[in-house]
């Protein structure tokens, strides 16, 4: 069995919390780009100007992107091959308390949903594990801020109401959330599994590579008509009308009970900060 | 762009339109959820508020903290809609003013036409770049709010869109051309 030492994996987790609050993806940063020289409507190009200026000085001079710095979300892929002889999750939670402290980002979890003290250190973070081959631990975080998070949505719909019922959830949920999930968006979309699959699937879609391409050919087809469909919807950066309502559409998909077809919708705003990491067992 | 100083007399403000864009510079008080419940309140108690709304404005920002030798973290404004309960009681005490992101309830439109108020928004997510535009910052009210304290703010050419005015004109509505 290979190790992971436990300093390791808190200054790893540290580090991309404080790396994930300044900086965004190149990838992310072309297609803002892009939608920049392509924008006709006069606010939308000076508010795509105004995000792409606010990442250079957020990277160059380490200001948090956004005030928001979010609930750390993060995803654990555990090689088999890896033996951890200490509390993961407690190892996890101390980089991600040393990150916000010493990252000046702000404390936004509260200690339960109606006493609501402030933890002080923005822990506990939310944390998925999975178990896979190999001798590595991949670890995923995105600090997720609760302007677009507020605005995401689930529904069970019935078989009935097939793709365009899925359809018109997904559309009707991006014109409630406006300008208040502070487009352009990313939409993650979770389709079948049942109720809680279908969210952590919309969660994990957001995770996905932004020019990666979903595996079946009837996602793929649902990404590409959805993000076309939900750009003429003239909502727009900030809801303030154009043509850039949203960057990327990612599809995930799990076979579902015959009489199910759950959709879960996880609306992520332009400040998609995320950051991947693998650590080999020694 | 319009260049206005604050506070911002009744005179100026009834001549804004729905899309108007506007550079502040003056004072703003700061204040979001946490901050609005116990101002209601010190309403309700008939006690003071920590400041007078008379031609001010409170911008619904709680901002990262500063670094050593800054002023202010990163302070981009928060969805607005979450103060819609609250902002009513506020106008009816005078507040004519607020600056947040997004669009609100059709409730806390009328109310807005009502007091011949005003709300602003500036863009979300560029927090960074909004902190260059803040020249002083000093806790006012409600420390133990930590982000959500209520500060006093100077600014500096702080740039704002009119979305809703006081005649009903809403930029989320009429969009941009």
């Amino acid at each position: 069995m290979k190790k992971i030492p436990k300093e390791l994996l808190i200054q790893s987790v540290k580090e991309m919390i404080m790396t994930s609050a300044i900086s965004l993806d190149q990838c992310l940063i072309d297609r803002l780009k892009i939608s920049f020289e392509n924008e006709t409507f006069k606010l939308a190009k000076s508010t795509l100007s105004q995000i792409l200026e606010n990442q250079e000085i957020a990277k160059n001079e380490h200001i948090p992107l956004c005030q928001d710095t979010g609930i750390a979300v993060v995803f654990l892929e555990i090689g088999n091959e890896i033996e951890i002889n200490y509390n993961l999750e407690d190892a996890i939670n101390e980089g991600v308390r040393q990150g916000y402290l010493e990252g000046y980002l702000r404390k936004s979890v509260v200690n339960h949903p109606l006493i609501r003290q402030n933890t002080l250190d923005n822990t506990p973070a939310i944390i998925h594990q999975k178990l896979v081959k190999g001798d590595t631990l991949k670890i995923e975080i995105a600090p997720k801020g609760a302007g677009s998070e507020n605005m995401s949505r689930l529904v069970m719909l019935t078989p009935a109401s097939g793709i365009q019922g899925v359809k018109n959830f997904i559309l009707e949920t991006v014109k409630l959330a406006g300008g208040k999930s502070c487009p352009p968006i990313i939409l993650g979309i979770g389709i079948g599994g049942n109720f809680e699959k279908a969210a952590l699937m919309a969660k994990e879609a957001l995770f996905r590579d932004l020019d990666d391409h979903a595996h079946l050919p009837i996602d793929q087809q649902l990404e590409t008509e959805l993000l076309d469909e939900v750009n003429q919807l003239n909502i727009g950066p900030m809801g303030l009308g154009g043509n850039t309502t949203c960057l990327a559409v990612k599809v995930n998909s799990f076979p579902c009970h015959i009489a199910s077809l759950p959709v879960a919708v996880n609306i992520q705003c332009h400040s998609a900060r995320k950051k991947k990491m693998i650590l080999r067992g020694e | 762009m319009i260049k206005i100083k604050t506070p911002i007399d009744e005179k100026t403000r009834l001549q804004l339109r729905a899309g108007d864009e506007i550079l502040l510079t003056g004072i703003i008080y700061t204040g979001r959820d946490a901050a609005h419940q116990l101002l209601v309140q010190t309403i309700q108690e008939n006690k003071p508020t920590p400041f007078a709304f008379e031609n001010q404005i409170i911008y619904y920002v709680g901002p990262t903290p500063p670094k050593p030798g800054m002023v202010i973290g990163s302070c981009g404004p928060t969805s607005s809609y979450r103060m819609d309960p609250f902002s009513t009681v506020l106008m009816e005490h005078g507040l004519k003013m607020m600056i947040g992101k997004g669009n609100r309830s059709d409730d806390f439109k009328q109310n807005l036409k009502l007091n011949k108020a005003i709300y602003f928004i500036t863009t979300g997510g560029i927090g960074a770049k909004l902190s260059k535009t803040v020249k002083s910052s000093k806790l006012l009210a409600y420390p133990l709010l930590q982000s959500e304290a209520i500060y006093e703010l100077l600014v500096e050419d702080f740039p704002v869109i009119v979305a809703y005015d006081s005649f009903g004109g809403d930029i989320f509505i009429q969009k941009d051309v």
